[in-house]
């Protein structure tokens, strides 16, 4: 059967064609369209495939290792940074293995389209030392998903599915299998001990692991993903070229009548030594094209060299950003095509909060209190609100990592900042800003907690967000004084009451949260128009 | 055959809505299609893009080189002009005339125009006009699409029957009010 399908949606229902389940996931840019498809999907639901979305990828990655134990399979999808939230789990899973299949699927984000840095996760699965694919186009990605599941079950590891924006949120048409593939049975760890991580287990199980990568190199280098293919053999080249995932494609593009040098397309790591020495003895130069950070080139150029290996490092190729198909023309030295410059009159148009959003009347209040206040400053978080950087509201002084709003305002209060504010958005909160608050609670820090809250997680477009309806009794539980507990509605006609709770809760020498609640707009709208569908 | 589209506008418009009834229209057609959009942010009002691109023969790259676009669709004329450095030298420009003003110091309407006029294939239509004066104010992307189709180089029967199946599980009605749309498009583009 044929398919139109976003990257996104191939992965998902490869997923599922390989019988996964659950899926483990908190929503994120460029990966949240896989946990959906597969919530929509016929198959979870005939199946009762869990795919519930998790409070952040720390807690996805236990749980996934969880089913695992029990023998089924189970995907885990982030974005990039989200790995940095799960790396823990993520790196001792390789210690302790797997029993049941468990991919870890990351989307990185190149150009950061959506996000606050450009870290290419590949870096993550060396690091732990687990095998890595990555999809050069939707149909690979529809494909090495079962061969994933397989791979994993197979050497006992948790395998890492890299894509990056391009593929994870481009369509084409997939070819997919009919039947979904049936569940594992429930069935336990041969080797129980494995996932009691005491030093002598660990000690055991990390000889193991580094023993294995001989096996897992070989598989990449035998790999019906991996190919090297010389335009006529036997013959010296000038130049070859490796290419990773999806950079395949660009090369492909400068080249319409075929490449005139030796490739090496790579979609399976560990990198596949053999074939790149195979590569290096019949080429001058070696040109890596690669999606995100130059991993592979440094690992290349580290042993050959500068000048026999080109790529983000030397130059050659965009050190920062996406690659495209100018810039991969470029480095072949081909001129770009541009006819028309872009217009003067043509200025940038930023996205803003929507019209009508509650974080607009936060902020409003925000900056009215705090233009009392000569030192006072905003930490704030990811999520919509990030847009209270820009004009018209300049509100926030910071957006670092998920929960950081409230941990940076206590450790300024600590250190005499005053008045300190936090603010942050209930899933936020919810996925890794409570351990914070709890800090400031055990040191009674001087802090004011704005957690603006629209019942949802809405910058990844609308989805269950983990505290809905019991952010009060999470603060309160955490040791937050009722008092100083305040919840509002925010809408423009009281905005002087906002105004003057913060202005109370400013003066309190101790954690005060205010709790703005108001639900997203585009949530609401979905929401109205959904029940008007359903009662015609 | 191959035709290289960027889709453009402002978020919150639905430049989406016309890159699904194309990509139906072409699968249908059995040709290749690749379709790169950026979303994940939901806040409406920012500048949003998607490259299409259909062929006769595999498509590899998600993206559309610089200079070499054959149809810039947008809903909105500074979107349309932000992405003339992808058009190719006798590439359509096809674009809603309404203009979406949320930012300070946003053109006038006449150097909009005027700067539009130094390309040599351009379509400007008043879909939001069109669309009120037809009373169908949800089909204003279906009226571009008319317009665009031309320039598309696709059979119009096959965007007809792509709209009869993406609008299928909405009624009858909605079918033939945007293929209506459609029709409005194609006529006043002349
Ligand atoms: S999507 Fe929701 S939360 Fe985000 S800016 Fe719009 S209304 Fe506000």
């Amino acid at each position: 059967m044929k398919k139109l399908l976003l990257g996104d949606q191939a992965i998902a229902l490869g997923a599922l064609n390989a019988g996964i389940s659950g899926v483990y996931a908190y929503p994120g840019t460029p990966s949240t369209e896989i946990t959906e498809f597969i919530q929509g999907s016929p198959i979870t639901k005939e199946r009762g495939i869990h795919s519930r979305w998790c409070t952040n990828e720390k807690t996805a990655m236990e749980a996934a290792l969880g089913a695992s134990y029990v023998g089924k399979r189970a995907l885990v999808c982030m974005k990039h940074v989200g790995m940095n939230v799960c790396a823990d789990p993520f790196v001792n899973s390789a210690m302790s293995g797997v029993n049941g299949g468990v991919v870890v699927l990351v989307a990185d984000d190149p150009s950061m389209h959506s996000s606050q840095n450009e870290q290419d996760s590949r870096f993550y699965a060396k690091f732990a030392m687990v095998p890595s694919l990555e999809p050069s186009n939707q149909q690979e990605a529809y494909d090495m998903m079962g061969y994933a599941f397989e791979l994993s079950e197979q050497q006992g590891l948790p395998v890492m599915v890299r894509v990056t924006t391009r593929m994870a949120h481009s369509r084409a048409v997939v070819e997919i299998a009919d039947a979904p593939r049936a569940e594992n049975e429930l069935s336990f760890p041969k080797t129980p001990g494995n996932y009691v991580l005491l030093p002598a287990n660990a000690t055991r199980r990390n000889k193991e692991v580094i023993a294995q990568q001989v096996t897992l190199e070989n598989m990449a280098c035998e790999s019906q993903y991996n190919a090297l293919i010389f335009p006529e053999a036997g013959k010296r080249y000038e130049k070859g070229v490796v290419t990773c995932g999806i950079a395949y494609n660009y090369l492909m593009e400068t080249f319409p009548d075929g490449v005139p040098f030796p490739v090496l397309k790579i979609t399976q790591y560990p990198i596949p030594k053999k074939l790149i020495k195979e590569l290096a003895d019949a080429c001058d130069q070696i040109l890596v094209l690669e999606e995100g950070q130059p991993i592979v080139e440094e690992l290349i150029g580290g042993v050959l060299g500068s000048d026999k290996v080109k790529g983000r490092l030397t130059g050659d190729v965009n050190r920062t950003g996406e690659l495209t198909p100018d810039t991969v023309k470029a480095a072949f030295g081909l001129a770009c095509e541009k006819v028309y410059e872009k217009s003067q009159v043509v200025l940038p148009r930023p996205p803003a909060l929507c019209q009508g959003c509650s974080h607009r009347d936060v902020y409003t209040a925000l900056n009215d209190v705090i233009n009392e206040y000569p030192n006072a400053k905003v930490f704030s978080d990811i999520g919509c609100y990030t847009l209270g950087a820009l004009p018209p509201f300049r509100t926030i002084s910071s957006c670092i990592d998920m929960g950081a709003s409230i941990t940076m305002a206590k450790g300024a209060a600590d250190s005499g900042l005053f008045p300190a504010i936090a603010v942050i958005g209930d899933s936020t909160f919810t996925h890794s800003g409570m351990t914070g608050l709890l800090d400031a609670i055990n040191s009674k820090a001087s802090i004011t907690v704005v957690i603006s809250d629209n019942l949802t997680t809405a910058m990844t477009g609308g989805q269950d967000s983990a505290g809905t309806g019991r952010i009060e009794s999470i603060c309160l539980g955490l040791g937050v004084e009722p008092e100083h507990l305040r919840v509002m509605l925010p809408i423009p006609k009281n905005h002087d009451e906002l105004c003057n709770i913060i202005r109370e809760e400013i003066e309190y020498k101790g954690v005060s949260v205010i709790v703005p609640r108001r639900e997203c707009i585009q949530v609401m709208n979905r929401k109205l128009k959904q029940k008007r569908a359903n009662k015609a | 055959m191959k035709t290289d589209i960027i889709l453009a506008g402002v978020g919150g418009q639905g430049i989406l809505s016309i890159a699904t009834i194309i990509g139906e229209a072409v699968m249908n057609e059995g040709l290749y299609i690749k379709q790169a959009e950026v979303h994940g942010m939901s806040q409406r009002g920012g500048s949003v893009e998607s490259s299409l691109r259909i062929s006769s023969d595999p498509i590899y790259c998600d993206l559309i080189a610089e200079g070499t676009a054959d149809v810039i669709i947008s809903l909105e004329p500074m979107e349309a002009l932000r992405y003339t450095p992808f058009l190719s030298k006798e590439g359509w420009i096809i674009t809603s005339s309404n203009l979406f003003a949320n930012v300070p110091n946003y053109p006038e309407a006449e150097a909009l125009k005027a700067e539009l006029a130094n390309y040599p294939n351009v379509i400007l239509i008043d879909v939001e006009g069109l669309a009120a004066e037809n009373n169908m104010k949800k089909s204003g992307n279906m009226i571009l699409l008319g317009a665009a189709s031309k320039a598309l180089g696709l059979d119009y029967a096959l965007l007809e029957n792509a709209i009869a199946t993406v609008f299928a599980s909405k009624g009858a009605e909605v079918v033939e009010m945007n293929k209506k749309a459609l029709a409005i498009g194609v006529e006043n583009a002349k």
